[in-house]
């Protein structure tokens, strides 16, 4: 799966907890879930778990907490899917 | 400073009406909520009826998010922000802005358990080791206060926010608390209700302490049956009522309608003596609790028009009888009218207080005293006590202009509160 690709699952993922649409409409690896989408800090555990069922990966607590932005988010998904040899 | 406190705002989920209109033509015309529910049947409960409210699930999208309703196991937090909020809109009240909240405005909204099919699905999930899937709902929808949180987020509200907790007698108890605080100048609106969970996780309990009728779970709209001889037990129920209680200055001054005046009230406990237990009323709490509501209010107990009795179909219903006849001291052709919502809808636990305050409030505004279901063998000690047209079996048009509403719950606590009438002063 390439960067492209991970950045249109990614929104999927994040579009039912963004509050700000507009920086959803302009998603780059470059936005930050909190700052720019809005996403309320405690709904970052859902965003992880939708993303560990989506690409049937685990995130463990210290990926998690380097989980801030699009582009972070993007490589700790490669790391794991690489680890699971896909 | 006492403020005088008035109803400006109702709102209801009740099994036999989920919104105000339903809910003002269902008991006006003794329309039954009970209905038999499979699931206990499933679960081999013994009292398989129950009064369960149906709302439908395109109106559940006017009042939560999509993101909310994704992961939403409270039914209780469903039943109680969608009352809270129909109640706000009826008094012509808005949400605050979004940058600063109302602060005059605060909610006392009490339940007696909250999302407790959430908390089994978080049960089992930790159980299984799964910790880390539970997400980041389950404090919102589990914690006792999940709902007034819900409320004071949607509406803005930035007084007391706060749930209580006291059994049967939560419903009642919870307006008395947002009447305090407005009667003392603490706050100027309350959205005063209470809610309570669907389903048997919440009503096992009482299925076991067999004190839920089980012959009558192929006749479901006869199954709750208060002041009866038949009557087997309490039907369970669930749902929430709520009402918007407001200084009668601020009322005026921004020209809402006025349903009623709050003239007092009082709650109690008997402490678990003498006579009174977990499960058993202090008659003697339950006297004082009365007389002290009256006392408070400052109307005469010879003014009450009707009763809206806690009368959960048990074999306590004529106890309660007696208790009002002590209070009050008045009996047979003297004693006001006397009627009980459960026939309808059965025993709403923790709501039940608050939906019946409000088919009492709409009883006031409109004038009729809404009818006794199921209570055509009435129980011959009752009779004894009270004349029989005083427990009405079809709706009587009439002026009211006092009721007294009690609520008793386990733990020997007890809540009575005064309405009026509202006639321009």
């Amino acid at each position: 799966m390439d960067k492209e690709e991970l950045l249109a699952e990614l929104k999927v993922i994040v579009t039912p907890y963004t509050q700000d649409l507009t920086a959803l409409e302009q998603l780059t690896e470059h936005t930050d879930f909190i700052k720019d989408l809005q996403i309320n800090s405690a709904n970052l555990v859902d965003v992880v778990l939708d993303l560990e069922e989506k690409f049937d990966i685990e995130i463990d607590n210290d990926s998690m907490t380097k989980m801030l932005d699009i582009k972070s988010a993007i490589a700790i998904i490669e790391e794991k899917l690489a680890a699971n040899g896909r | 400073m006492t403020n005088r406190v008035v109803v400006t705002g109702l709102g209801v989920v009740s099994p036999n009406g989920a919104d105000l209109m339903q809910f003002r033509h269902a008991i006006r015309n003794g329309v039954s909520g009970i209905k038999k529910d499979s699931q206990l049947e499933e679960l081999l409960f013994s009292c398989q009826i129950a009064g369960k409210p149906v709302i439908d699930q395109k109106r559940i999208l006017q009042y939560f998010t999509a993101l909310e309703l994704r992961s939403m196991e409270s039914t209780g937090i469903v039943y109680g922000v969608i009352a809270g909020i129909d109640a706000w809109k009826d008094a012509g009240l808005v949400p605050a802005h979004v940058m600063e909240p109302n602060w005059d405005c605060g909610t006392i909204f009490g339940t007696g358990t909250s999302g407790i099919d959430k908390f089994r699905g978080a049960i089992y999930k930790i159980d299984e080791l799964q910790i880390r899937k539970l997400g980041s709902t389950v404090v919102a929808q589990t914690m006792m206060s999940g709902v007034s949180a819900f409320l004071a987020g949607k509406l803005g509200l930035g007084n007391q926010v706060s749930t209580n907790s006291a059994a049967c007698a939560t419903g009642v108890e919870s307006i008395l608390m947002a009447y305090d605080r407005i009667k003392s100048g603490q706050a100027t609106i309350m959205l005063a209700g209470s809610t309570s969970d669907s389903g048997p996780y919440i009503w096992g309990g009482f299925d076991a302490m067999k004190v839920c009728p089980y012959k009558y779970n192929d006749r479901p709209e006869k199954g709750s049956r208060p002041m009866s001889i038949s009557a087997s037990g309490f039907v369970p129920g669930s749902g929430a009522g709520a009402m918007v209680l407001e200084s009668l200055e601020s009322a005026l001054s921004r020209g809402a309608r006025i349903y009623a005046e709050i003239r007092g009230g009082h709650v109690n406990s008997g402490g678990q003596r003498g006579s009174g237990t977990m499960t058993a009323p202090n008659p003697e709490a339950v006297q004082r609790c009365i007389t002290a509501a009256v006392r408070q209010s400052g109307v005469q107990s010879s003014e009450i028009d009707v009763i809206n009795g806690h009368l959960t179909a048990t074999v306590k219903d004529t106890l309660e009888i007696e208790n009002w006849i002590a209070a009050l001291g008045r009996k047979g052709d003297d004693f006001p009218y006397i009627n009980s919502l459960k026939g309808m809808i059965g025993h709403c636990i923790s709501a039940a207080g608050s939906i019946e305050c409000v088919a009492s409030v709409l009883e006031l505004h409109e004038g009729f005293i809404f009818p006794n279901l199921n209570c055509e063998d009435l129980h011959p000690e009752i009779e004894a006590l009270v004349s029989r047209d005083k427990i009405p079996q079809t709706c009587i048009e009439k002026p009211i202009q006092v009721l007294a509403k009690a609520s008793f719950g386990f733990g020997d606590v007890n809540a009575c509160i005064i309405l009026k009438r509202y006639e321009n002063g």
